[in-house]
Protein backbone atom coordinates (compact mmCIF):
# COMPACT_ATOMS: atom_id res chain seq x y z
CA UNK A 1 0.00 0.00 0.00
CA UNK A 2 1.30 3.86 -1.36
CA UNK A 3 0.19 7.17 -0.65
CA UNK A 4 1.37 10.24 -2.39
CA UNK A 5 2.33 8.51 -5.47
CA UNK A 6 2.10 10.66 -8.52
CA UNK A 7 -0.95 8.24 -9.81
CA UNK A 8 -3.02 8.99 -6.97
CA UNK A 9 -2.18 12.97 -6.75
CA UNK A 10 -3.11 13.53 -10.60
CA UNK A 11 -5.77 10.76 -10.88
CA UNK A 12 -7.15 13.35 -7.89
CA UNK A 13 -7.33 16.12 -10.12
CA UNK A 14 -8.55 14.18 -12.77
CA UNK A 15 -11.60 13.07 -10.41
CA UNK A 16 -11.89 17.25 -10.44
CA UNK A 17 -12.56 17.13 -14.30
CA UNK A 18 -15.68 19.51 -16.06
CA UNK A 19 -16.40 20.66 -12.25
CA UNK A 20 -16.32 23.96 -11.18
CA UNK A 21 -14.11 24.27 -7.53
CA UNK A 22 -15.28 27.99 -5.83
CA UNK A 23 -13.06 30.18 -3.37
CA UNK A 24 -15.40 30.84 0.31
CA UNK A 25 -14.40 32.65 2.89
CA UNK A 26 -16.23 30.66 5.85
CA UNK A 27 -18.39 27.15 6.36
CA UNK A 28 -21.53 29.27 5.19
CA UNK A 29 -20.32 29.86 1.83
CA UNK A 30 -18.69 26.41 1.61
CA UNK A 31 -22.43 24.94 1.95
CA UNK A 32 -23.75 26.79 -0.30
CA UNK A 33 -20.86 26.24 -3.12
CA UNK A 34 -21.51 21.99 -2.08
CA UNK A 35 -25.24 22.57 -2.71
CA UNK A 36 -24.79 24.48 -6.34
CA UNK A 37 -22.57 21.57 -7.54
CA UNK A 38 -19.19 22.20 -6.86
CA UNK A 39 -16.27 19.45 -6.99
CA UNK A 40 -14.28 21.19 -4.12
CA UNK A 41 -14.14 24.30 -2.35
CA UNK A 42 -10.84 26.99 -2.11
CA UNK A 43 -10.94 28.01 1.93
CA UNK A 44 -9.58 30.87 2.08
CA UNK A 45 -9.21 34.12 4.55
CA UNK A 46 -10.28 37.12 1.76
CA UNK A 47 -11.10 36.62 -1.68
CA UNK A 48 -8.54 37.89 -4.24
CA UNK A 49 -10.65 41.14 -5.09
CA UNK A 50 -10.68 41.86 -1.60
CA UNK A 51 -6.91 41.37 -1.42
CA UNK A 52 -6.19 43.63 -4.36
CA UNK A 53 -8.35 45.91 -2.72
CA UNK A 54 -6.74 45.66 1.30
CA UNK A 55 -3.35 45.82 0.00
CA UNK A 56 -0.22 44.22 2.04
CA UNK A 57 1.03 41.10 2.40
CA UNK A 58 -1.63 38.23 2.01
CA UNK A 59 -0.74 34.72 3.62
CA UNK A 60 -1.83 31.31 3.84
CA UNK A 61 -5.70 31.78 5.75
CA UNK A 62 -6.32 31.68 9.44
CA UNK A 63 -6.22 27.87 10.13
CA UNK A 64 -9.34 27.68 11.77
CA UNK A 65 -11.32 28.88 8.66
CA UNK A 66 -9.64 25.86 6.65
CA UNK A 67 -10.66 23.45 9.34
CA UNK A 68 -14.23 24.95 9.92
CA UNK A 69 -14.93 24.38 6.67
CA UNK A 70 -13.66 21.26 6.32
CA UNK A 71 -16.10 20.02 9.10
CA UNK A 72 -18.91 21.03 7.07
CA UNK A 73 -18.52 19.64 3.18
CA UNK A 74 -18.20 16.34 2.28
CA UNK A 75 -16.54 17.91 -1.41
CA UNK A 76 -12.51 17.98 -1.24
CA UNK A 77 -11.10 21.45 0.54
CA UNK A 78 -8.16 23.37 -1.00
CA UNK A 79 -6.05 25.67 0.43
CA UNK A 80 -3.51 27.99 -0.76
CA UNK A 81 0.21 28.88 0.55
CA UNK A 82 2.58 31.48 -0.89
CA UNK A 83 4.83 30.90 -3.73
CA UNK A 84 7.88 29.35 -2.25
CA UNK A 85 6.66 29.16 1.83
CA UNK A 86 7.16 25.39 2.96
CA UNK A 87 5.97 26.19 5.69
CA UNK A 88 2.73 27.32 5.25
CA UNK A 89 2.19 24.27 2.69
CA UNK A 90 3.20 22.37 5.29
CA UNK A 91 1.12 23.27 7.87
CA UNK A 92 -1.83 22.90 5.78
CA UNK A 93 -1.26 19.66 5.14
CA UNK A 94 -1.25 19.06 8.79
CA UNK A 95 -4.68 20.06 8.74
CA UNK A 96 -5.74 17.36 6.31
CA UNK A 97 -6.54 19.65 2.98
CA UNK A 98 -6.68 17.64 0.46
CA UNK A 99 -5.33 20.28 -2.53
CA UNK A 100 -2.65 22.53 -2.20
CA UNK A 101 -2.08 25.86 -4.46
CA UNK A 102 0.97 27.80 -4.42
CA UNK A 103 -0.73 30.93 -5.28
CA UNK A 104 0.65 33.61 -6.94
CA UNK A 105 -2.58 35.29 -5.52
CA UNK A 106 -0.88 35.52 -1.95
CA UNK A 107 2.31 37.81 -1.43
CA UNK A 108 5.40 35.28 -2.70
CA UNK A 109 7.80 34.34 0.21
CA UNK A 110 10.18 33.77 -1.95
CA UNK A 111 11.24 35.04 -5.33
CA UNK A 112 13.24 32.45 -7.03
CA UNK A 113 12.23 29.58 -5.74
CA UNK A 114 8.97 27.58 -5.87
CA UNK A 115 8.29 24.94 -2.89
CA UNK A 116 9.73 21.05 -3.92
CA UNK A 117 5.89 19.98 -4.40
CA UNK A 118 7.46 16.21 -4.26
CA UNK A 119 8.16 16.25 -0.70
CA UNK A 120 4.37 16.35 0.38
CA UNK A 121 1.56 13.28 0.14
CA UNK A 122 -0.87 15.88 -0.66
CA UNK A 123 -1.08 16.96 -4.02
CA UNK A 124 -0.65 20.23 -5.21
CA UNK A 125 -2.06 22.61 -7.96
CA UNK A 126 0.02 25.56 -9.63
CA UNK A 127 -0.67 28.48 -12.11
CA UNK A 128 0.94 28.53 -15.37
CA UNK A 129 0.98 31.13 -18.37
CA UNK A 130 3.07 29.46 -20.83
CA UNK A 131 3.77 25.98 -21.75
CA UNK A 132 7.14 26.67 -19.80
CA UNK A 133 5.84 27.76 -16.59
CA UNK A 134 3.52 24.82 -16.16
CA UNK A 135 6.00 21.90 -17.10
CA UNK A 136 8.38 23.38 -14.55
CA UNK A 137 5.79 23.60 -12.07
CA UNK A 138 4.91 19.50 -13.17
CA UNK A 139 8.97 18.93 -12.52
CA UNK A 140 8.57 20.40 -9.38
CA UNK A 141 5.87 18.28 -8.26
CA UNK A 142 2.38 19.93 -9.23
CA UNK A 143 -0.62 17.65 -9.76
CA UNK A 144 -2.40 19.70 -11.67
CA UNK A 145 -1.98 23.39 -13.33
CA UNK A 146 -4.57 26.29 -13.68
CA UNK A 147 -4.00 29.71 -15.91
CA UNK A 148 -2.82 32.55 -13.86
CA UNK A 149 -5.29 35.01 -15.34
CA UNK A 150 -5.40 38.04 -13.61
CA UNK A 151 -7.23 36.95 -10.48
CA UNK A 152 -9.84 39.39 -8.78
CA UNK A 153 -9.92 41.55 -11.61
CA UNK A 154 -13.54 39.63 -13.11
CA UNK A 155 -11.78 40.29 -16.35
CA UNK A 156 -11.28 36.86 -18.38
CA UNK A 157 -8.59 38.66 -21.00
CA UNK A 158 -5.69 37.23 -19.09
CA UNK A 159 -7.10 33.07 -19.32
CA UNK A 160 -7.69 33.07 -22.49
CA UNK A 161 -4.07 34.72 -23.39
CA UNK A 162 -2.80 31.94 -21.18
CA UNK A 163 -4.98 29.25 -22.05
CA UNK A 164 -4.74 29.72 -26.00
CA UNK A 165 -0.70 30.44 -25.52
CA UNK A 166 -0.23 26.76 -23.07
CA UNK A 167 -2.69 25.45 -26.10
CA UNK A 168 -0.71 27.03 -29.29
CA UNK A 169 2.78 26.06 -27.80
CA UNK A 170 1.38 22.17 -27.19
CA UNK A 171 0.72 22.23 -31.02
CA UNK A 172 4.19 23.30 -32.24
CA UNK A 173 5.99 21.12 -29.82
CA UNK A 174 3.79 18.29 -31.15
CA UNK A 175 5.04 19.44 -35.17
CA UNK A 176 8.25 19.40 -33.94
CA UNK A 177 10.77 16.61 -34.83
CA UNK A 178 12.68 15.04 -32.22
CA UNK A 179 16.19 16.37 -32.91
CA UNK A 180 14.07 19.85 -32.85
CA UNK A 181 12.95 19.32 -29.27
CA UNK A 182 16.09 19.53 -27.29
CA UNK A 183 16.50 22.92 -28.79
CA UNK A 184 13.03 23.88 -27.54
CA UNK A 185 13.32 22.30 -24.13
CA UNK A 186 16.33 24.76 -23.67
CA UNK A 187 14.30 27.73 -25.14
CA UNK A 188 11.11 26.83 -22.85
CA UNK A 189 13.83 26.06 -19.81
CA UNK A 190 12.13 22.61 -19.03
CA UNK A 191 12.86 19.21 -18.66
CA UNK A 192 13.24 17.44 -22.08
CA UNK A 193 11.40 13.63 -20.96
CA UNK A 194 8.75 16.21 -19.70
CA UNK A 195 8.62 17.82 -22.87
CA UNK A 196 9.13 14.29 -24.89
CA UNK A 197 5.91 13.29 -23.31
CA UNK A 198 3.70 16.58 -24.40
CA UNK A 199 5.00 15.77 -27.84
CA UNK A 200 3.90 12.52 -27.99
CA UNK A 201 0.73 13.09 -26.26
CA UNK A 202 -0.33 16.29 -26.87
CA UNK A 203 -1.23 17.57 -23.99
CA UNK A 204 -0.35 18.38 -20.68
CA UNK A 205 0.62 15.16 -18.28
CA UNK A 206 -1.71 16.43 -15.96
CA UNK A 207 -5.03 18.17 -15.71
CA UNK A 208 -5.50 22.09 -16.65
CA UNK A 209 -8.08 24.21 -15.52
CA UNK A 210 -8.76 27.68 -15.86
CA UNK A 211 -8.10 30.42 -13.39
CA UNK A 212 -8.18 34.29 -12.78
CA UNK A 213 -10.59 36.52 -13.96
CA UNK A 214 -14.30 34.10 -14.25
CA UNK A 215 -16.88 36.53 -13.96
CA UNK A 216 -20.02 34.78 -15.50
CA UNK A 217 -21.44 31.72 -16.77
CA UNK A 218 -20.75 32.39 -20.06
CA UNK A 219 -17.06 32.91 -19.29
CA UNK A 220 -16.76 29.38 -17.77
CA UNK A 221 -18.21 28.15 -20.89
CA UNK A 222 -15.45 29.98 -22.88
CA UNK A 223 -12.80 28.84 -20.91
CA UNK A 224 -13.95 25.40 -21.62
CA UNK A 225 -14.62 26.07 -25.28
CA UNK A 226 -10.81 26.94 -25.50
CA UNK A 227 -10.21 23.74 -23.83
CA UNK A 228 -10.05 23.96 -20.16
CA UNK A 229 -10.55 20.70 -18.16
CA UNK A 230 -12.46 23.11 -15.46
CA UNK A 231 -12.80 26.24 -13.72
CA UNK A 232 -11.65 28.00 -10.63
CA UNK A 233 -14.29 30.56 -9.78
CA UNK A 234 -12.84 32.91 -7.04
CA UNK A 235 -14.35 36.49 -6.73
CA UNK A 236 -16.82 35.73 -9.22
CA UNK A 237 -19.33 34.00 -6.80
CA UNK A 238 -19.82 35.35 -3.87
CA UNK A 239 -18.94 38.86 -5.01
CA UNK A 240 -21.73 38.74 -7.34
CA UNK A 241 -25.23 39.60 -6.24
CA UNK A 242 -27.31 36.45 -5.66
CA UNK A 243 -24.30 33.81 -4.96
CA UNK A 244 -26.69 30.62 -4.78
CA UNK A 245 -27.89 30.80 -8.14
CA UNK A 246 -24.61 32.26 -9.33
CA UNK A 247 -23.09 28.91 -8.39
CA UNK A 248 -25.49 26.75 -9.55
CA UNK A 249 -25.37 28.69 -13.21
CA UNK A 250 -21.78 28.52 -13.46
CA UNK A 251 -21.98 25.04 -12.80
CA UNK A 252 -24.53 23.81 -15.27
CA UNK A 253 -22.37 26.07 -18.00
CA UNK A 254 -19.38 24.45 -16.93
CA UNK A 255 -21.40 20.95 -17.81
CA UNK A 256 -23.02 22.13 -21.04
CA UNK A 257 -20.77 24.44 -22.40
CA UNK A 258 -21.99 24.11 -25.90
CA UNK A 259 -25.54 24.51 -24.94
CA UNK A 260 -26.39 28.35 -25.68
CA UNK A 261 -29.33 27.79 -25.26
CA UNK A 262 -29.03 26.42 -22.05
CA UNK A 263 -26.40 29.43 -20.98
CA UNK A 264 -28.85 32.17 -21.84
CA UNK A 265 -31.30 30.41 -19.86
CA UNK A 266 -29.28 29.56 -16.32
CA UNK A 267 -27.90 33.74 -17.08
CA UNK A 268 -31.24 35.05 -16.74
CA UNK A 269 -31.63 37.50 -14.03
CA UNK A 270 -28.34 36.62 -12.32
CA UNK A 271 -28.09 40.28 -10.76
CA UNK A 272 -25.11 42.28 -11.15
CA UNK A 273 -22.25 40.27 -11.61
CA UNK A 274 -18.19 41.58 -9.72
CA UNK A 275 -17.10 44.93 -10.64
CA UNK A 276 -14.58 44.33 -13.43
CA UNK A 277 -11.32 46.12 -13.52
CA UNK A 278 -9.21 46.36 -17.08
CA UNK A 279 -6.13 45.14 -17.23
CA UNK A 280 -4.56 47.78 -18.73
CA UNK A 281 -5.27 50.38 -15.78
CA UNK A 282 -3.02 47.64 -13.62
CA UNK A 283 0.22 48.93 -12.06
CA UNK A 284 2.69 45.99 -13.08
CA UNK A 285 3.37 46.00 -8.99
CA UNK A 286 -0.50 45.28 -9.06
CA UNK A 287 -0.16 42.27 -11.55
CA UNK A 288 -0.47 39.02 -9.48
CA UNK A 289 0.27 36.89 -12.81
CA UNK A 290 3.64 38.35 -12.75
CA UNK A 291 4.63 36.36 -9.81
CA UNK A 292 6.25 33.13 -9.65
CA UNK A 293 8.69 32.10 -13.06
CA UNK B 1 -20.40 -2.81 -29.23
CA UNK B 2 -21.22 0.67 -27.31
CA UNK B 3 -20.45 1.52 -23.82
CA UNK B 4 -21.60 4.94 -23.23
CA UNK B 5 -19.61 6.79 -19.97
CA UNK B 6 -21.88 9.29 -18.20
CA UNK B 7 -20.19 12.90 -19.01
CA UNK B 8 -21.19 14.94 -16.35
CA UNK B 9 -18.40 15.81 -14.65
CA UNK B 10 -15.39 13.45 -13.79
CA UNK B 11 -12.84 11.26 -15.08
CA UNK B 12 -15.08 10.48 -18.71
CA UNK B 13 -11.74 10.31 -21.19
CA UNK B 14 -9.96 7.39 -19.40
CA UNK B 15 -12.64 5.72 -18.58
CA UNK B 16 -13.33 5.97 -22.94
CA UNK B 17 -9.79 5.23 -23.22
CA UNK B 18 -10.18 1.95 -21.11
CA UNK B 19 -13.10 0.80 -23.19
CA UNK B 20 -11.41 1.25 -26.37
CA UNK B 21 -8.63 -0.63 -25.00
CA UNK B 22 -10.58 -3.14 -24.81
CA UNK B 23 -11.96 -3.21 -28.13
CA UNK B 24 -15.59 -1.80 -27.54
CA UNK B 25 -16.34 1.86 -28.49
CA UNK B 26 -16.83 4.13 -26.20
CA UNK B 27 -19.42 7.11 -26.04
CA UNK B 28 -19.55 10.00 -24.19
CA UNK B 29 -22.97 10.71 -22.66
CA UNK B 30 -24.58 13.82 -22.45
CA UNK B 31 -28.06 13.28 -22.66
CA UNK B 32 -30.50 10.91 -20.93
CA UNK B 33 -31.59 10.30 -25.26
CA UNK B 34 -28.14 9.15 -26.21
CA UNK B 35 -28.85 5.65 -23.97
CA UNK B 36 -30.90 4.24 -26.41
CA UNK B 37 -28.17 3.87 -28.24
CA UNK B 38 -25.44 2.25 -25.73
CA UNK B 39 -25.68 -1.45 -25.19
CA UNK B 40 -24.08 -0.88 -20.71
CA UNK B 41 -23.25 2.45 -18.85
CA UNK B 42 -20.09 3.14 -16.74
CA UNK B 43 -20.61 6.01 -13.90
CA UNK B 44 -17.03 7.47 -13.82
CA UNK B 45 -15.63 8.25 -10.96
CA UNK B 46 -15.90 12.17 -10.01
CA UNK B 47 -17.77 14.09 -7.27
CA UNK B 48 -20.82 12.09 -6.34
CA UNK B 49 -22.96 14.99 -5.00
CA UNK B 50 -21.86 17.14 -8.35
CA UNK B 51 -22.99 13.76 -10.57
CA UNK B 52 -26.16 13.41 -8.51
CA UNK B 53 -27.05 16.41 -8.61
CA UNK B 54 -27.10 17.25 -12.52
CA UNK B 55 -28.35 13.29 -13.10
CA UNK B 56 -31.69 14.81 -11.02
CA UNK B 57 -31.63 18.26 -12.80
CA UNK B 58 -31.11 16.47 -16.61
CA UNK B 59 -33.75 13.99 -15.82
CA UNK B 60 -30.74 11.00 -16.31
CA UNK B 61 -32.03 9.28 -12.79
CA UNK B 62 -35.57 8.10 -14.23
CA UNK B 63 -33.61 7.54 -17.87
CA UNK B 64 -30.51 5.20 -15.77
CA UNK B 65 -33.47 3.42 -13.76
CA UNK B 66 -35.00 2.45 -17.08
CA UNK B 67 -31.84 1.20 -18.72
CA UNK B 68 -31.39 -0.91 -15.73
CA UNK B 69 -34.64 -2.09 -15.69
CA UNK B 70 -34.22 -3.68 -18.93
CA UNK B 71 -30.86 -5.92 -17.93
CA UNK B 72 -28.43 -3.47 -19.41
CA UNK B 73 -24.83 -3.23 -17.44
CA UNK B 74 -24.17 -0.48 -15.68
CA UNK B 75 -20.84 -0.27 -13.76
CA UNK B 76 -19.78 2.50 -11.68
CA UNK B 77 -16.50 3.48 -10.01
CA UNK B 78 -15.79 4.85 -6.64
CA UNK B 79 -18.56 7.98 -7.01
CA UNK B 80 -20.48 6.15 -10.04
CA UNK B 81 -20.45 3.30 -6.91
CA UNK B 82 -22.17 6.18 -4.39
CA UNK B 83 -24.61 6.67 -6.85
CA UNK B 84 -25.56 3.22 -7.71
CA UNK B 85 -26.10 2.49 -3.63
CA UNK B 86 -29.63 2.01 -2.43
CA UNK B 87 -28.16 3.41 0.94
CA UNK B 88 -25.77 6.43 1.63
CA UNK B 89 -24.47 6.39 5.51
CA UNK B 90 -24.69 9.48 6.90
CA UNK B 91 -28.84 10.45 5.69
CA UNK B 92 -27.67 11.35 2.64
CA UNK B 93 -30.38 11.03 -0.15
CA UNK B 94 -29.66 8.20 -2.49
CA UNK B 95 -29.35 9.14 -6.17
CA UNK B 96 -30.06 5.71 -8.42
CA UNK B 97 -30.46 3.61 -5.58
CA UNK B 98 -30.43 0.21 -7.94
CA UNK B 99 -28.07 -1.57 -6.31
CA UNK B 100 -29.08 -3.35 -3.26
CA UNK B 101 -25.54 -2.24 -0.88
CA UNK B 102 -25.10 0.32 1.79
CA UNK B 103 -22.02 2.72 1.11
CA UNK B 104 -20.02 5.52 3.87
CA UNK B 105 -18.24 8.13 1.91
CA UNK B 106 -14.88 8.90 2.53
CA UNK B 107 -14.73 6.30 4.16
CA UNK B 108 -10.58 5.97 4.34
CA UNK B 109 -10.40 9.46 5.08
CA UNK B 110 -9.11 12.26 3.54
CA UNK B 111 -6.64 12.70 0.28
CA UNK B 112 -3.31 12.09 2.01
CA UNK B 113 -4.97 8.72 2.98
CA UNK B 114 -5.27 8.22 -0.89
CA UNK B 115 -3.33 5.19 -1.76
CA UNK B 116 -2.65 2.52 -4.66
CA UNK B 117 -2.67 -1.50 -3.82
CA UNK B 118 -2.56 -4.55 -5.98
CA UNK B 119 -5.77 -6.13 -5.25
CA UNK B 120 -6.75 -9.68 -6.07
CA UNK B 121 -10.63 -9.24 -7.79
CA UNK B 122 -12.79 -12.63 -7.98
CA UNK B 123 -13.46 -13.12 -12.28
CA UNK B 124 -9.69 -11.78 -13.23
CA UNK B 125 -6.75 -13.94 -13.32
CA UNK B 126 -4.15 -11.49 -12.67
CA UNK B 127 -4.43 -8.99 -9.19
CA UNK B 128 -4.51 -5.78 -10.52
CA UNK B 129 -3.29 -2.23 -9.52
CA UNK B 130 -6.35 -0.44 -7.45
CA UNK B 131 -6.02 3.82 -7.54
CA UNK B 132 -8.35 4.64 -4.22
CA UNK B 133 -8.92 8.22 -4.36
CA UNK B 134 -11.20 9.65 -1.18
CA UNK B 135 -12.65 6.22 -1.90
CA UNK B 136 -16.11 4.89 -0.71
CA UNK B 137 -16.53 1.25 1.27
CA UNK B 138 -19.36 -1.01 0.87
CA UNK B 139 -20.98 -1.23 4.45
CA UNK B 140 -23.65 -4.28 3.67
CA UNK B 141 -24.92 -6.45 0.80
CA UNK B 142 -28.11 -7.63 0.27
CA UNK B 143 -29.24 -10.96 -1.14
CA UNK B 144 -28.14 -11.50 -4.79
CA UNK B 145 -24.68 -9.52 -4.31
CA UNK B 146 -21.52 -10.96 -4.86
CA UNK B 147 -18.31 -9.19 -3.12
CA UNK B 148 -15.29 -10.14 -5.76
CA UNK B 149 -12.79 -8.06 -3.89
CA UNK B 150 -11.95 -7.03 -0.71
CA UNK B 151 -9.49 -4.89 0.88
CA UNK B 152 -8.80 -5.30 5.20
CA UNK B 153 -11.34 -7.27 5.29
CA UNK B 154 -14.02 -4.45 3.99
CA UNK B 155 -15.24 -5.06 0.63
CA UNK B 156 -14.30 -2.84 -2.22
CA UNK B 157 -15.94 -4.95 -5.55
CA UNK B 158 -19.48 -6.41 -5.90
CA UNK B 159 -21.60 -7.47 -8.48
CA UNK B 160 -25.63 -8.07 -8.33
CA UNK B 161 -26.60 -9.81 -12.18
CA UNK B 162 -26.07 -7.00 -14.72
CA UNK B 163 -24.67 -4.54 -11.51
CA UNK B 164 -20.53 -3.66 -10.98
CA UNK B 165 -19.17 -1.91 -8.95
CA UNK B 166 -15.71 -0.75 -7.56
CA UNK B 167 -14.51 1.77 -4.93
CA UNK B 168 -11.56 1.82 -6.85
CA UNK B 169 -10.16 3.94 -9.77
CA UNK B 170 -9.43 0.95 -12.31
CA UNK B 171 -9.60 3.71 -15.21
CA UNK B 172 -6.16 5.46 -14.04
CA UNK B 173 -4.19 2.59 -15.18
CA UNK B 174 -3.27 0.60 -17.78
CA UNK B 175 -4.52 -2.51 -16.96
CA UNK B 176 -8.35 -2.66 -18.64
CA UNK B 177 -8.76 -6.35 -17.07
CA UNK B 178 -11.85 -4.93 -15.06
CA UNK B 179 -13.54 -2.81 -17.88
CA UNK B 180 -12.99 -6.15 -20.28
CA UNK B 181 -14.92 -7.78 -17.46
CA UNK B 182 -17.82 -5.28 -17.74
CA UNK B 183 -17.86 -5.54 -21.84
CA UNK B 184 -17.99 -9.54 -21.16
CA UNK B 185 -21.24 -9.24 -19.01
CA UNK B 186 -22.56 -6.83 -21.73
CA UNK B 187 -22.22 -9.38 -23.98
CA UNK B 188 -23.92 -11.66 -21.99
CA UNK B 189 -26.96 -9.62 -21.02
CA UNK B 190 -26.80 -8.73 -25.11
CA UNK B 191 -27.06 -12.48 -25.78
CA UNK B 192 -29.69 -13.33 -23.06
CA UNK B 193 -32.16 -10.59 -24.98
CA UNK B 194 -31.93 -12.15 -28.18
Amino acid sequence: METGTSRVKRGMAEMQKGGVIMDVMNAEQAKIAEAAGATAVMALERVPSDIRAAGGVARMADPTIVEEVMKVVSIPVMAKARIGHYVEAKVLESLGVDYLDESEVLTPADEVFHIDKRDFTVPFVCGAKDLGEALRRISEGASMIRTKGEPGTGNIVEAVRHMRLINSQIRSVQSMSKDELYAEAKNLGVAYDLLLEVHENGKLPVVNFAAGGVATPADAALMMHLGSDGVFVGSGIFKSENPEKFARAIVEATTHYTDYKLIAEVSKNLGTPMKGIEISKLTPAERMSDRGW
Amino acid sequence: MKVGVLALQGAVSEHIRSIESTGAEGVAVKQPEQLLDVDGLIIPGGESTTIGKLMRKYGFIEAVRQFSSEGKPLFGTCAGLIVMAKEIEGGEEPHLGVMDISVSRNAFGRQRESFETDLEVKGLEEPLRAVFIRAPLITAVGDGVEALSTYNDEIVTARQGHLLVSSFHPELTDDVALHKYFTEMIQASKSASK
